[in-house]
């Protein structure tokens, strides 16, 4: 337990060498999967199989099946794509904003966030596309010559939303893509199955580990890292945005978009760990996604936890100071109106419970951290909620004040997209290294020519 | 062996201080088709090999730059140009607005165009068929080892001397890389022009049935049937089975005037023009006696009918007659129509039908202009 913060942890435990890192992180794809896999991986189907019969539901007769009305016109479809959206936020920061802080502690565990990130926007993109009711008619939303003669609207956040995304989910396709080319050459030349031999050739373009090429290679990653820093800041402003702009009371906030990338890298980091505990230990990658990695996690949690407590705070003098009479309601009502209990439920798990990460016991315990990790996404769902819920629910006019109570065929939905979050997931453990083999032989040790070596020349 | 064609000869090491060595002394021996194969990005071997930085950030200068432009022009042309609209009391170019659009549009070009470019274009990839794949060396260089490779396209390569400078640097083995004798992946090999096939067939029968069958089925028809009853449908309701509604007795229609003279065939009063020929009113009569007039009129009012003999050529406009004839009696012919010309009232605005009065009187002014006439016109 006792750890020295004044040296820098290393980052591949237990002196493993070049090779055996790879074993290490090619078994899962070499071996056949086992019981445990089919077990996750039907839980997670039969999640994901709920989901769709909801989604059946609400095209085949109509959105009338969700728990929206007016006044509460967005509902869960509009919290869950928030969520999941913030849920993804946490595998840029870990690839491009920490590759830019030169953290090499973020290598063992870059991919999977990256890979998360891919996932979570998946999930996230569904909700406003469906919550449209129809949703073969996106289309529309691409700015595109018409019979019409009709552009859609550049000024509108919804608008700059669909680019945020979609250019966000490209990126972090092409940043992920890019860094595992060397992975899926190495792939192709350790493997002695013809099929593998062959998807994995025309995956890997054919990469050659020239030195030649590292050099442009490192440039990009650079690149990519340095766009996708501003980028995924954006995109959480801009989800912000499609409050922040309105001019309903609880949404009409300059405070939104730090506090929501604040709350997005705070969802995201949970997410990650509770996955990584998993991943971690089914797969014996303890060396390599170390304990050390683990409690920086969670550090991270608990900053911006901090950071999301004090927007809560914020948000409260704001509506104060401002001295507007339906501001000063808005809050009242969340912190004691009829949604009080999600109210409360988002303020303990956000703001209270992180506060154990203080410990270093705690930040270094799988158990406990579990437990808090979990109770982290269970509040910033709740926040997302509260954002959505409340502050519709009860505007201007007392005469259009209403109530939400979600469906059954809600919840499916939501089940259904952890279900597929979940199901690509494990599907990407079995199929992909859950691990850049690149980049952690890179940063092992004695990997790298000994200054003596290299700085000649 | 003598007649296989070689491709290079290789070195390998296994560790990264000794290939940074022996890297230095190959690059100063004056070589330069040659690389070092690393599984991973080597600290200082761009300096060793004596390489320059990478250009990449060009690519991206250029690209980013060009995101930026084609995004605000667009934004531009679209909102102030081809459909100006007031969106939220917005000036038509709001700049702030298009700030988020114009942001992501140059991240994904810049990074895109990028990755792209590296790819295609600085490494000529993806490329299969190089002949350092599935060699012993590749497989060692992949996993821990770090190689060296001398082309026999370099001007100083030599087979002999070569291997003999490779072995001088103390490599664990070294090897030579011939051309593979026939091609790895063959583009006309049966099995793969099958697949293709197949995968054609299969794209365009789904296709055919997403776009003419799946797109019209329960629940995305577009919302072509609905639950309402459309003009022409048939009504369970009334009696008389009719979808579309008769008007309630006396109703007016919106913005109906009363014609004081209407049906009257020999008027004894006409109503006199309310409107000034101004240039709005005679463009709005040119256009709508064009439309509705021209086609028996003529053009220019001779009563030239375009219709070829199908219905009774009209009078021309410029008799005596029709010169003499008050506005008022015009207006009332367009109204009431005469003897077979029917009457316009229900295609014509009362407002329109006064602007087609003047522009009749400009047509009967210009053909039978005076002498002053030209001559003002002239010194216009
Ligand atoms: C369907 C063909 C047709 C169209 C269209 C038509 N007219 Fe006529 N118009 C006639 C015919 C035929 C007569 C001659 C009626 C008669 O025998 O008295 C006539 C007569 C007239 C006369 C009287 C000429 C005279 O010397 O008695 C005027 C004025 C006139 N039309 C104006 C118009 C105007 C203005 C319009 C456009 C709103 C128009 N017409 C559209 C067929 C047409």
């Amino acid at each position: 337990m006792d750890v020295d913060y004044s040296v820098e942890a290393p980052v591949v435990r237990g002196r493993l060498s070049l090779s055996e890192i790879e074993e290490l992180v090619a078994k899962p794809l070499d071996s056949k999967p086992d019981k445990k896999f089919f077990v996750a991986l039907s839980i997670s189907g039969s999640a994901l199989l709920i989901g769709a019969i909801g989604l059946f539901f609400t095209f085949y007769y109509g959105i009338g099946t969700w728990g929206n009305n007016q006044p509460v016109a967005w509902g869960f479809g509009i919290t869950n794509f928030v969520f999941w959206v913030g849920i993804g936020h946490a595998g840029t920061l870990i690839s491009a904003i920490l590759f830019l802080l030169r953290q090499k502690w973020r290598t063992g565990i870059a991919r999977f966030a990256e890979a998360m990130t891919i996932f979570a926007v998946m999930c996230a993109g569904i909700f406003p596309i469906i919550h449209t009711g129809r949703p073969w008619l996106a289309g529309y939303l691409t700015p595109y010559p018409n019979q019409h003669g009709l552009w859609i609207n550049f000024t509108s956040p919804l608008i700059w939303d669909v680019f945020a995304v979609s250019v966000y989910f490209t990126v972090s396709l092409v940043f992920w893509y890019t860094g595992l080319i060397p992975d899926f050459a190495t792939l192709r030349d350790r493997t002695t199955s013809k099929i593998k031999k062959s998807v994995y050739s025309i995956f890997s373009l054919g990469w050659r580990y020239s030195s030649r090429h590292w050099l442009h290679y490192e440039k990009a990653y650079v690149i990519l890292a340095g766009f996708a820093t501003p980028l995924v800041l954006s995109v959480h402003t801009i989800v912000s945005f499609d409050f922040a702009v309105a001019i309903l009371p609880g949404w009409h906030s300059t405070i939104f978009p730090p506090y929501f990338v604040a709350g997005a890298i705070f969802s995201g980091f949970a997410m990650v760990v509770t996955v990584l505990v998993f991943v971690r230990k089914i797969f014996d990658l303890q060396n390599i996604i170390t304990l050390d990695h683990l409690e920086k996690m969670n550090k991270v949690i608990l900053a911006t936890g901090l950071m999301v407590g004090y927007s809560y705070a914020t948000e409260f003098f704001f509506a104060w100071y401002s001295g507007v009479q339906f501001e000063q309601f808005v809050f009242i009502n969340r912190a004691f109106g009829p949604y009080a209990w999600a109210y409360w439920t988002m303020v303990s798990c956000n703001v209270l419970f992180p506060q154990f990460f203080w410990f270093k016991k705690i930040r270094r315990s799988i158990p406990a951290m579990m437990v808090i990790v979990i109770l982290v996404n269970v509040g910033m769902w709740f926040e997302r909620f509260v954002i959505v819920v409340t502050s519709l629910h009860r505007d201007f006019l007392p005469s259009s004040w209403g109530m939400f109570t979600p469906t059954l065929v809600d919840g499916g939905i939501l089940l259904g997209s952890f279900g597929l979050f979940f199901t690509l997931v494990i599907l990407f453990t079995k199929a992909l290294p859950v691990v850049s083999i690149a980049e952690i032989k890179a940063v092992s040790d004695g990997a790298q020519p000994t200054h003596h070596g290299a700085n000649h020349g | 062996m003598a007649d296989k064609k070689i491709f290079g000869v290789t070195a390998l090491f296994n560790n990264p201080d000794a290939i940074i060595s022996a890297a230095r002394k190959v690059a100063d021996s004056g070589f330069t088709k040659w690389d070092v194969n690393s599984p991973y990005p080597l600290h200082g071997i761009d300096k060793a090999m004596k390489m320059k930085p990478s250009t990449l950030g060009f690519v991206t200068l250029v690209f980013g730059l060009t995101g930026v432009a084609v995004a605000l022009f667009f934004m531009w042309w679209t909102m102030s140009v081809d459909y100006p609209m007031v969106i939220g009391g917005k000036p038509y170019f709001s700049l702030p607005a298009f700030i988020p659009v114009t942001f992501e549009v140059t991240v994904i070009m810049a990074t895109v165009s990028s990755v792209v470019a590296m790819f295609a274009f600085f490494f000529g990839l993806p490329r299969n068929a190089h002949a350092l794949h599935d060699t012993e060396y590749l497989k060692k260089v992949s996993r821990d080892h770090f190689g060296i490779i001398i082309e026999s396209d370099d001007p100083k390569f030599d087979e002999r001397s070569t291997q003999e400078l490779l072995k001088s640097l103390n490599p664990i083995s070294t090897e030579i890389i011939y051309y593979p004798e026939k091609e790895r992946y063959p583009i006309f090999e049966p099995r793969f022009l099958v697949f293709l096939f197949g995968v054609a067939v299969v794209v365009s029968i789904g296709t055919y049935l997403m776009l003419n069958k799946l797109m019209y089925i329960q629940p995305f028809n577009w919302m072509d049937e609905q639950q309402k009853i459309i003009p022409q449908s048939k009504s369970e309701f009334f009696s008389d089975e009719r979808g579309m509604r008769l008007p309630v007795e006396g109703t007016v229609a919106r913005g109906f005037i009363p014609y004081p003279f209407a049906g009257d065939k020999e008027p004894k009063e006409v109503l006199s023009n309310p409107y000034f020929p101004t240039k709005e009113n005679l463009e709005l009569g040119q256009r709508k006696f064009l439309t509705y007039c021209s086609p028996c009129h003529g053009n220019y009012a001779d009563g030239d009918s375009r219709l070829q003999g199908q219905f009774p050529n009209p009078p021309t406009l410029h008799s005596d007659r029709a010169r003499n004839f008050p506005d008022g009696m015009i207006y009332h012919i367009i109204t009431n129509g005469q003897n077979i010309m029917p009457s316009y009232a229900s295609q014509v605005t009362r407002e329109e039908r006064w602007a087609i009065v003047h522009y009749i009187r400009v047509l009967q002014r210009a053909k039978n202009a005076s002498e002053s006439d030209v001559k003002f016109a002239k010194s216009e």
